[in-house]
């Protein structure tokens, strides 16, 4: 266990290190001189010049360029945005609680609704069945920003319960401002999660052992929750971690959707101002938290099912 | 040519009155066939059959819903939605199209390449893709749109990058299991070169899964080119693409009209599904084949 557990963290070290160098080699293949890409292409006087080529180290090779970047990365320190003359850090810092904010609360809209419309549609029948059947397939079909769009709409503007734009202060407003955002963004991961729940339970119904335990005489309430649902529960936990970890990214759609000041909203504006500085500093905590997520749903994954060991992991 | 291997165990198994009305695809495999069927239609000829041009507006028209000949009305600069939906058809379905089948053609080169050589060359492609699989192919697109400017073409191909990791592990294995059946060792052994055996008879063996893996993307690639032209990372305005017009309906959907923005929103809506359904039958068909 502790062998596959090195394992994973020196691949996600790994991982981390080529992936912030191609996050910083990518600013090199823009068109024209680092230096008119780090200033948008504006001149300035030559002592500026002169103090951003030493600040950036442009001088310096190319590798030590990346290697001062990522060590001071790992002290927190990300640079500065050019246009705007604030540390990278600051900017990011005023808006990743939105983000963990939505993330968060999009998890737990996953979690209870997909997981439980899952159950349900498993443990029921028939007509129950086929309902969450067709929610699963209508909800899947639905985009993070077509949800965003139609919820806007219906939930905004014609019947007023939602705010539709901004961010909102204090827990209770925020909360309201971040509800239909979370629903959008929850939208195809639910109908995902609800399917895989709804498939693990059954497969999980039909095992013997549950057979066995129905037919002694448990009570059906408690066959379901000790003999299925613990062991549905391995691959429900994984399709989350993964679903989640990939809307980490997504959340910039949503967030532009609905005004949200987040990370993901602000990583498009800088992309757009192309103010690369910010660009490099969002993208690598991105890149970091969709990894890091990953590999914490592996470790997890083992840790629920003994029987995996490294090499074996299912998809 | 997978079709043909599949029908007859299709109808041997399956003789219910209504598999035996509408055959393996079921009725709502044929409405979704229709609808992808339509779109491309609509991507050849739409731009051509466009009652309006989509880029002259008057502004005296703006919002203003179904009006005459102006079946869906018009868009905030006055321009007519219907031919915008039109005309914009090509952009998002070729778009998709363009990154299902660069995406497909890396992941299925790839895949062959390291099932079929091994050893140093797959270990050294497995672990470029396991980084590649770190980077989500919004957040691609976007450092794409960073460097290169925003356009069509840098989202297409980051998003093109960011999928063929998918495709290439999902054939690997698919190849890795046909590389150990007797009749390529078979055709090894009569000293046929690696190239003939892989064109001539890996590749066709494991068609049906390309197919379907090139058309689930497809259903991927066109939600992720309409969010990120919807972001404004894509497709420029005024060039008319269901993604823009999402985003440029947003202002009158804010306003109580819903027209410019519901409408696109629809059309991708619809083709995603259809699509998306479409893969999941030949997906499931494909391992049927295999069982």
């Amino acid at each position: 266990m502790l062998r596959f557990i090195a394992k994973r963290l020196s691949m996600l070290v790994a991982t981390l290190f080529v992936a912030s160098f191609a996050i910083y080699g990518a600013l090199y293949l823009a068109p024209g001189s680092p230096i008119a890409a780090l200033t948008g292409g504006r001149t300035l006087p030559p002592q500026a010049m002169a103090e951003i080529s030493q600040r950036y180290h442009l001088d310096d090779p190319f590798l030590t360029r990346y290697w001062i970047w990522v060590t001071s990365a790992m002290h927190g320190d990300l640079g500065e945005s050019i246009p705007l003359r604030e540390k990278v850090s600051t900017l990011i810092g005023q808006r990743i609680g939105v983000t963990v904010q939505l993330v968060f609360l999009t998890a737990v809209i996953i979690i209870i609704v997909g997981v439980g419309i899952g159950i349900v549609g498993a443990l029921g029948r028939g007509a129950i069945d086929v309902g969450v059947l067709l929610a699963a397939a209508v909800s899947a079909a639905l985009p993070a920003f077509a949800a965003s769009v139609i919820l806007q709409f219906v939930f905004g503007v014609t019947l007023g319960w939602f705010p539709v734009l901004g961010t909102g202060s204090g827990f209770l407003d925020s909360l309201r401002h971040l509800t239909l955002p979370a629903i959008a963004l929850a939208a195809t991961a639910m109908a995902l999660v609800a399917r895989v729940t709804r498939t693990a339970v059954r497969e999980e119904l039909d095992k013997e052992h549950v057979q066995t335990a129905v037919s002694r005489g448990l009570p059906w309430s408690g066959v379901v929750r000790r003999h299925v649902l613990r062991n549905a529960a391995i691959p429900i936990t994984t399709v989350v971690g993964i679903t989640v970890a990939s809307l980490i990214a997504l959340s910039a759609v949503v967030e532009t959707a609905f005004g949200l000041n987040g990370l993901g909203a602000y990583l498009v504006q800088a992309a757009q101002n192309k103010d690369f500085a910010v660009v490099q500093g969002i993208s690598l905590v991105l890149v970091f938290a969709f990894v890091v997520t990953n590999v914490v749903v592996d470790i997890a994954y083992a840790l629920l099912d003994p029987r995996v060991t490294l090499g074996s992991r299912a998809q | 040519m997978s079709i043909e291997i599949l029908d007859p165990v299709a109808e041997v198994a399956e003789t219910s009155p209504e598999r035996r009305r509408f055959g393996r695809l079921g009725w709502l495999g044929w409405i979704s066939l229709g609808i992808v069927v339509l779109a491309l239609l609509l991507a050849l000829l739409g731009p051509v059959l466009r009652p309006f041009d989509p880029n002259t507006g008057d502004l005296s028209f703006s919002n203003v819903g179904p009006y005459g000949s102006h079946l869906l009305g018009f868009d905030q600069q006055g321009r007519d939605v219907l031919s915008r939906l039109m005309a914009g058809a090509r952009t998002t379905i070729f778009g998709a199209a363009f990154v299902a089948l660069l995406s497909v053609a890396i992941g299925t080169t790839l895949a062959i390449a390291t099932a079929w050589f091994g050893g140093k060359l797959d270990a050294g492609v497995s672990a470029g893709l396991d980084v590649l699989f770190a980077f989500p192919g919004i957040l691609l697109a976007v450092v794409a749109a960073a460097v290169f400017g925003p356009s069509l073409l840098s989202a297409g191909l980051s998003l093109a990058i960011a999928y063929s990791p998918y495709v290439a592990r999902v054939l690997r294995g698919a190849a890795l299991k046909e590389r150990s059946l007797a009749y390529i060792a078979a055709l090894e052994v009569q000293g046929f070169g690696a190239w003939r055996l892989c064109v001539r008879h890996l590749l066709p063996n494991i068609s049906s899964l390309i197919v379907a893996q090139g058309t689930i993307l497809f259903g991927f690639a066109m939600v992720d080119l309409a969010a990120i032209s919807f972001l404004g990372l894509g497709v420029q305005p005024p060039q008319a693409d269901w993604g823009v017009m999402v985003s440029e309906g947003k202002s009158g959907l804010l306003q109580s009209y819903p027209m410019v923005s519901m409408s696109a929103v629809l059309c991708i809506v619809g083709v995603v599904a259809a699509v998306s359904f479409l893969g999941d039958r030949l997906d499931a068909a494909s391992k049927d084949v295999r069982r």
